[in-house]
């Protein structure tokens, strides 16, 4: 039966048709419908679906399972892959039993993550085989290929799709069906599973044979093709630029030779080489770093054959960004000296800028609100990954710093340490304070540190996607579970002065973010209220009386509302409201009122 | 045959249901098929671009500039930071509804509505433009924007496939109770542009 599916979707569905039985990830745009997909479909299908705190917790419980002789798999986006990072390395010289798939998704763009790495170079720097899929389709066979692979060879399979194929749609042959007998799993015991130094350095050299096994491996995968095509200029590519490739040299009217290569490491040489043999040049086009590149650079010197290989070393190709047809014809034009129709520019209209905001009726702006008005003027407020990263853009300007998962609080200590005298508010939500967050509160109250911590919690991982964390009492699969209560967990970690506050509530929150700034010591407010997102129907919604209204703006200015907008004296509040109030709240001529239940 | 489609809007506007009924639609028609969707932190109130690729066999999911066949611009200023997408004879579906970005009302960046209009009409071949976000709000609701645009599209028999077809699809995929109102808001969308 053919489907529509998302990438990501495909990816979940070759999971469950190879029998996946253990699968955890933490969720991470453009990661997170894996996951989703098969938590839908865990009960149904027998499956274990969970969403784990973190991603190196994630990868130890699927690597458990796969010990076990489960076939397993973790979901990440590829910052999520540092975090696993300290598993991973040395799981590489463990090995698994059952197949263990890692589906690392990459941003290349980025389009929502605060780095563009190339997960290709971590497989390379874990020793482990890559698979990067041009389309979903591909990636539904991807998926498969690896779980075989992952058990002929012992080791765990990075399969590592992009944003356009996490994020894009095909029509997808799905059988929904099992595709072969699950094995009956058990845990046997063996030193090989404890690494001491002694059985690192032999797995060192077991892990380094193992490189050429899986290189043969690739030369005969049907994800490596060769393209014919006519002259002496040859084009070596991969993953999603493969796509870009094609149409391309359509859009030219060219028929150059064509190699994709679908599993970048370890490099099938022997199919490169058969390629490049009658070429003069090679045109490496790839996104982001030059992971095939080198490889090609590296195998010709080692060959002693020299055609030109032309790419990102001479700066054809860019390093940075996301390819797409419009820059591969200009690559190829420029490497083959023809010209092109130049498209035309949009001159000198100004459009307006459109950034990503907070969402009207958002908690976390009350909150942002609260703090700016209860803080010093000289107050540093670090930030951390979420949604509410966004409440960085002005007016708000409440995010002065954004480095990684739970590195707002611990920034925030180093910060003061440096300048005693400043105010430090780290914000951080929820889903973020259990993934890395409470190991920060913890070496804060060790270390006498002297900040304020504002859980924004609003009940759920909002930005991915709504995803559950250990606050709630439910799973990924909807089974109900004990609700960590993270007002307890900080007075556990040692914190004395914690309260929690409804961010909606304007008078009641500020007077909360005094107080816990007056303290001396690490405070911890928790402002709790659940994400606009997933409150449906019966929503309130504001309304400004115009009669009232004295025009001054400040409910604009102030605010950043996207339900607020000002085209002429007395701002509007548009239909997208829905009815927070705190703009009722701050308004000095008490104009904005209740419109009535609208939904 | 191939129809490549561009959609673009704000975060917030049922891009993403849009581009998944035509994909469906193409789907069940037979028709190869590839869409490229924004989701995650673009989403929020910022601008989204979908890309349905009809027919398109071997291709990437992403249209290239001067490469689609139809533009339909969901709001007004991101129609025409749409427009680069467009074949020189593409035919441009634009709603008329302005969203003026919090940017806008804090007066960092400016938004000219006569301008951009005048814009739009010399710089587009074939160009549809009328307030879809108002007939959807006749329909029944603002949010059926979506599907009057989808309406529109389909009344000037652009879609490899036909009208009853999409329609069918647009009802399997939207909750029975919105059904009328969906109904209403694509009939509009098709009278808008002189259909059915």
């Amino acid at each position: 039966m053919k489907k529509l599916l998302m990438g990501n979707e495909a990816i979940a569905y070759g999971a469950m048709e190879a029998g996946v039985q253990v699968v955890t990830g933490y969720p991470g745009t453009p990661s997170s419908e894996v996951l989703m997909t098969l938590a839908q479909m865990a009960k149904e299908k027998g499956i274990y679906a969970e969403w784990s705190v973190n991603e190196k917790v994630a990868l130890e419980v699927a690597a458990g399972a796969a010990y076990s002789g489960a076939r397993a798999m973790v979901t990440m986006k590829q910052v999520g892959l540092n975090v696993a990072s300290d598993p991973l390395m040395t799981l590489a010289y463990i090995g698994v039993k059952g197949g263990l798939v890692l589906v690392v998704a990459d941003d290349p763009g980025p389009h929502s993550s605060q780095n563009e790495q190339d997960t290709r170079f971590f497989a390379r720097f874990a020793k482990l085989p890559v698979l990067d899929p041009s389309d979903p389709r591909e990636a539904k066979e991807m998926v498969k290929a690896a779980f075989e692979l992952s058990e002929q060879l012992g080791l765990p399979v990075i399969l590592r799709p992009t944003t356009r194929t996490c994020h894009g749609c095909q029509e997808v042959e799905v059988t929904e069906e099992i595709s072969r007998s699950i094995i009956p799993i058990g845990f046997e015991k063996n030193p090989k599973w404890v690494i001491v130094p002694n059985l690192a350095a032999k797995q060192h050299i077991w892990l380094n044979q193992q490189q050429e096994v899986m290189r043969k491996i690739f030369e005969d995968s049907s994800f490596n093709t060769i393209i014919p095509g006519s002259g002496s200029l040859g084009i070596i590519t991969g993953g999603v630029s493969y796509r870009y490739v094609r149409e391309a040299l359509e859009a030219l009217g060219l028929e150059l030779p064509v190699c994709k290569i679908g599993t970048p490491h370890p490099m099938p040489t022997n199919k490169v080489l058969e390629f490049i043999e009658p070429l003069d040049q090679v045109l490496v086009i790839e996104e982001q770093e030059p992971v095939l590149e080198d490889q090609i650079i590296k195998l010709i010197l080692q060959q002693n054959k020299f055609p030109h290989v032309r790419g990102k070393h001479d700066r054809l190709v860019p390093r940075e960004g996301e390819l797409n047809v419009n820059k591969v014809v200009a690559i190829l034009s420029q490497v083959l000296e023809i010209s092109t129709a130049q498209t035309k520019e949009a001159g000198s209209l100004q459009l307006p800028i459109r950034p990503p905001v907070l969402c009207a009726g958002c908690p976390h702006r009350a909150s942002f609100y609260a703090f700016k008005q209860a803080a010093d003027k000289e107050a540093i407020f670090t930030g951390d990954i979420g949604c509410y990263t966004l409440g960085n853009m002005a007016p708000l300007d409440a995010v002065d710093t954004c480095l990684c998962m739970g590195a707002g609080i611990s920034l925030g200590a180093g910060l003061q340490r440096a300048e005693k005298q400043r105010e430090v508010i780290a914000f951080i939500g929820d889903s973020t304070f259990f993934h890395s967050g409470i190991t920060g509160l913890i070496n804060a109250v060790h270390n006498n540190s002297n900040i304020t911590v504002v859980v924004l919690d609003n009940r759920t991982t909002a930005m991915t996607g709504h995803q559950s964390h250990p606050g709630l009492n439910r799973t990924a699969t909807g089974d109900s579970t004990i609700a960590l209560n993270i007002v307890e967990l900080a007075k556990a970690c040692g914190v004395r002065y914690i309260k929690e506050v409804d961010p909606y509530d304007y008078v009641a929150a500020v007077e909360v973010a005094r107080e816990a700034l007056k303290f001396e010591g690490v405070s911890v407010v928790v402002m709790k209220r659940e994400c606009i997102a997933l409150i449906k129907g019966n929503r309130k919604s504001m309304v400004i009386d115009e009669e009232k209204c004295i025009g001054c703006g400040f409910c604009v200015e102030e605010l950043g509302c996207p339900a607020i907008s000002r085209r002429g004296e007395t701002p509007v509040i548009e239909e997208t409201c829905n009815g927070c109030n705190l703009c009722g709240q701050i308004c000095p001529a008490e104009a904005i009122v209740e419109r009535g239940v609208v939904r | 045959m191939r129809c490549d489609i561009v959609i673009a809007g704000v975060g917030g506007q049922g891009n993403v249901l849009a581009s998944r009924i035509l994909a469906r639609a193409a789907m069940e028609y037979e028709l190869p098929v590839q869409t490229s969707e924004a989701i995650g932190m673009a989403q929020r109130e910022g601008v989204v671009m979908s890309h349905v690729r009809m027919g398109a066999g071997n291709y990437g999911s992403l249209i290239p500039n001067g490469g689609a066949d139809v533009l339909l611009g969901f709001e007004l200023a991101e129609t025409i930071r749409g427009l680069d997408k467009i074949k020189n004879d593409g035919v441009v579906i634009a709603n008329s509804y302005t969203i003026y970005p919090v940017s806008v009302s804090l007066g960092i960046s400016q938004y000219d509505p006569v301008g951009l209009v005048d814009y739009l009409k010399k710089n587009t071949q074939s160009l549809y433009l009328f307030d879809a976000t108002a007939l959807a709000s006749q329909a029944g609701t603002v949010k059926a924007t979506n599907i009057v645009m989808l309406g529109a599209l389909e009344a000037l028999k652009l879609l490899p496939y036909g009208g009853d077809h999409l329609k069918e699809v647009m009802l399997n995929m939207i909750p029975q109770k919105l059904h009328e109102i969906n109904l209403k808001a694509f009939e509009l969308g098709q009278q808008a542009v002189g259909g059915a």
